[in-house]
């Protein structure tokens, strides 16, 4: 029956953002963003989210080019990459990553750069995990959607 | 390069004023596409027009065009190509456009040097949309006072003829004053009214020159009605027995509508209070003799007792220009303090409102003591001070009794010379000065509906945010002491999340937060206020440096939003407790620089439900499934969005906090009544 696969999907969003919210991964932030999904901007969420990873790999990378250099001594620049992913982590409400790159800005302020390295890989850590959770959410999001495109009018 | 420019007509700044603040013109600059792409879409909600970019110079090159096409600018600190002060320098300089700073960062010397470089706001990303809705003030408060006389003469022409707007002027010209002279007494009130009168450059019927009711000149009104006696006292006679030139008849008319009111009010709250005293043995002959007053009708009554009073108050010192109206205010006050305050004193006290602590000492001829203090009476620290001393302060709870038509000076309890935030004309404050006044003027004109129970809790809330918020006033100390409220442990919250209260709050918000607070039995419409109280008390904890206090930060946040006015907790606690510790926990770890998986442990170890990651989860689904009948069930009646994502919003919502309170969840947007949820004991 079609509407047990819709309410299956329905069940498995709820269950992965009831994960997410629980274990800090994403916080309400995130739930702003879904409300700003509306008629006029139906794919809002899922448009910030990928914006987000092009930008957050590309700094990321940045990041991890400038710690892995030997004469790495640029704080500063290392600064506003981190400040940036911090700036955009939070706005879509990736709580973790976010409280990450706390403790990494914290490390850099004492130009300790084993602790910057150590957190550069829990923020690698940690944008891998969301980004697949993401993934994994948009998915289901997707066959709900064509689930419910295949529905019957009434059942709505 | 993202340009996306929406103009919304070609409309002038009256159209949008009908609707202001819908529409107004925003300027987004942000380097992070994912934040200004956020930033837009938030403004949208909030219907402004939004115009965004991601390029400092393109921004300033925009702004240069056309000046006009903004009404306020939000840029982004950290900028390639330009920095955000520079930017937020320039536009204030050739275009004086309010410019609100957005950084990631919280660092108290940034957000110090937004104030120093002329910015109107420093907002923290995330950026969340009840701190966006409020962000309409600032461009308003940049107006000339002129214009927004005008808004809002317009919206009160409907409502009460020509008293609003003269309150309205009353309070902006007093705005002005307090500029130009914070501490000083005022000698020349009166050269001031009249320059003032005169200060108008709008030809539109509508605007009425603005006429500062100084001491001088209310001293020669009240001597004028006293002299016809009040009620028969016309506007037409009072102006040729004030013989001051510039004055209008309407001017008086206004004015002499307050007085009458205010005087009834005061009757009627002496009545009570000389009622109070004498079951309490109340020695102070002032209240018996106001208790006799019957109605307005005797005047010289309150004048003798004014008298009476002022020769034993004559020791402490009226605020500045008002001191005059102090008296009778002043009277009622020392009645009241020198009783225990109880019911009804809240009215008196509303009506004198706190003034400059500074302010020197005018001479109050006896006569004129009992000038009612439509809007500005002022009581002095002392005075105040007294107040608390008296600890009444402690019986905010009995407010309820006065009626109060007006509602004027809701909580005027503040011992300290501040601002009563929730009546229209408290809005005299030191360091507060403009904003204040003019955000409070702006204030009464909405709250018209106030009862007296808003008062009641506002009184209560505002005075301790409101003054351990605004901690540069000399009298702070005092306030202190009125930190008592037993029934409400918000208060340990509000101490909590105000002590962080720095310069960079702006008074705007401090004016907006406490004047809206609410407690549960209140419902004051205004949600903004409670967004600006969230955004403050978010926005200082912030501003502290340190990872515990961001993980405060995001408690609190998620806590009053995702809970809102939660009163039992079950699971909610134990949830609040998990991701706290959890994020204790995880910052603790990323703090001490580990980066393996004992962090997920960690993470997950304290949580109650989840003992560890992969069990964790387990148990976790395994809830989350034998809810999920019950989730379905309770998502269903909630879908105002109507949305896929919104229902599974709901549903996660619920899964967290007990079915009832789902409700809550759903004003999202910051319209939920203020939590007598005390954040201190969540936390």
């Amino acid at each position: 029956m079609l509407g047990l696969a819709a309410d299956r999907l329905r069940a498995d969003t709820n269950r992965l953002l009831a994960f997410l919210f629980h274990q800090g991964i994403l916080d309400e932030q995130f739930l702003q963003l879904q409300q700003l999904e509306d008629e006029t901007s139906p794919n809002f969420v899922s448009e910030v989210v990928n914006i987000y990873f092009h930008e957050s790999e590309k700094l990321l990378r940045n990041l991890r080019s400038l710690l892995m250099d030997k004469e790495f001594s640029d704080y500063n620049k290392m600064g506003i990459h981190l400040n940036q992913f911090m700036g955009s982590s939070s706005s879509i409400g990736a709580k973790r990553i976010r409280n990450v790159c706390v403790a990494f800005r914290a490390a850099s302020e004492q130009n300790n750069r084993a602790g910057c390295l150590r957190a550069l890989e829990l923020l690698e850590h940690e944008y891998c995990f969301l980004k697949n959770k993401l993934h994994e959410l948009f998915q289901i999001q997707q066959q709900r959607a064509l689930a419910a495109a295949v529905r019957y009018p009434m059942q709505n | 390069m993202i340009m996306d420019e929406r103009m919304g007509g070609s409309s002038r700044e009256d159209d949008g004023n009908d609707r202001f603040p819908i529409g107004m013109r925003v300027l987004a600059v942000d380097d992070d596409p994912i934040c200004l792409k956020v930033l837009e879409n938030l403004l949208r909600k909030c219907q402004y027009q939004v115009t965004t970019t991601n390029q400092a110079i393109t921004a300033l090159k925009m702004l240069r065009e056309n000046r006009n096409r903004y009404d306020l600018v939000i840029s982004d600190v950290n900028m390639p190509d330009m920095d955000g002060f520079k930017l937020l320098e320039l536009v204030g300089l050739e275009m004086d456009l309010p410019v609100i700073m957005l950084s990631a960062h919280s660092d108290t010397k940034l957000v110090m040097k937004g104030i120093t470089h002329g910015a109107c706001d420093y907002l923290l990303k995330p950026v969340r949309i009840e701190e966006l809705k409020n962000i309409w003030q600032h461009v308003v408060r940049r107006k000339k006072p002129d214009s927004k006389d005008q808004i809002f003469a317009a919206n009160q022409d409907k409502v009460q003829g020509g008293t609003g707007e003269a309150g309205q002027t009353l309070t902006s010209s007093s705005d002005k004053k307090f500029i130009k002279k914070r501490k000083d007494q005022s000698e020349d009130e009166e050269e001031e009214g009249d320059d003032n009168e005169d200060d108008n450059d709008d030809s539109s019927t509508q605007k009425k020159p603005r006429v500062v009711w100084s001491g001088e000149l209310h001293r020669k009104f009240v001597a004028a009605v006293n002299h016809l006696g009040l009620e028969k006292s016309v506007p037409k006679k009072i102006l040729d027995l004030m013989n001051v030139e510039g004055l209008t008849r309407e001017n008086v008319a206004s004015h002499l509508q307050k007085y009458r009111l205010y005087l009834k009010r005061l009757s009627t709250v002496a009545t009570q209070q000389a009622n109070m005293a004498a079951a309490l043995g109340n020695r102070d002959p002032s209240y018996l003799r106001m208790a006799s007053l019957d109605g307005f009708g005797d005047f010289r009554t309150l004048t003798g007792s004014g008298r009476l009073s002022s020769a034993s108050l004559s020791s402490y010192q009226p605020g500045g220009m008002f001191g005059r109206l102090n008296s009778s205010a002043a009277l009622s006050l020392r009645g009241i303090s020198s009783g225990v305050i109880q019911q009804g004193h809240s009215q008196t006290l509303n009506n004198s409102i706190n003034g400059l602590g500074n302010i020197q000492p005018a001479v109050l001829p006896a006569n004129q003591n009992q000038s009612g203090t439509l809007f500005q009476a002022i009581p002095t620290s002392m005075e105040l001070n007294q107040l608390s001393q008296n600890k009444s302060t402690n019986r905010f709870g009995e407010f309820n009794s006065v009626n109060n038509p007006n509602a004027f000076g809701v909580a005027t309890n503040f011992p300290d010379a501040r601002v009563t935030v929730g009546s229209s004309n408290n809005s005299l404050s030191t360091a507060s000065g403009n904003p204040l006044l003019q955000a409070n003027t702006q204030q009464v004109q909405h709250n018209g509906a106030f009862g007296n129970q808003s008062s009641l809790g506002v009184a209560s809330l505002n005075q301790e945010s409101f003054d351990m918020g605004l901690g540069c006033h000399e009298n702070w100390q005092s306030t202190v002491q009125l930190c008592d409220f037993p029934s409400n442990s918000l208060s340990t919250s509000e101490a909590f999340s105000h002590k962080q209260l720095q310069t960079n709050n702006l008074q705007e918000s401090v004016s907006w937060r406490s004047s809206h607070l609410n407690n549960n039995p209140i419902d004051l419409s205004s949600s903004m206020a409670n967004a600006a109280r969230l955004d403050d008390s978010r926005g200082d904890v912030q501003c502290q440096v340190g990872l515990s206090n961001n993980v405060l930060h995001d408690i609190d946040y998620a806590a009053k939003k995702q809970w809102g006015e939660c009163s039992s907790f079950g699971r909610m606690d134990t949830l609040v407790a998990a991701s706290r510790s959890m994020l204790d926990q995880s910052i603790a770890a990323v703090g001490s620089k580990t980066t393996n998986v004992p962090f997920y442990g960690q993470l997950n170890g304290d949580a109650p439900y989840v003992r560890h990651p992969e069990g964790g989860k387990l148990a976790f689904d395994t809830r989350l499934r034998s809810d999920e009948d019950f989730l379905f069930e309770q998502t269903k009646p909630q879908s105002d969005f109507g949305q896929n994502t919104t229902e599974s919003l709901d549903v996660t919502m619920s899964s967290m906090i007990k079915p009832e309170q789902y409700n809550e969840t759903e004003l999202m947007d910051g319209e939920f009544g203020f939590d007598a949820f005390p954040l201190g004991s969540c936390i």
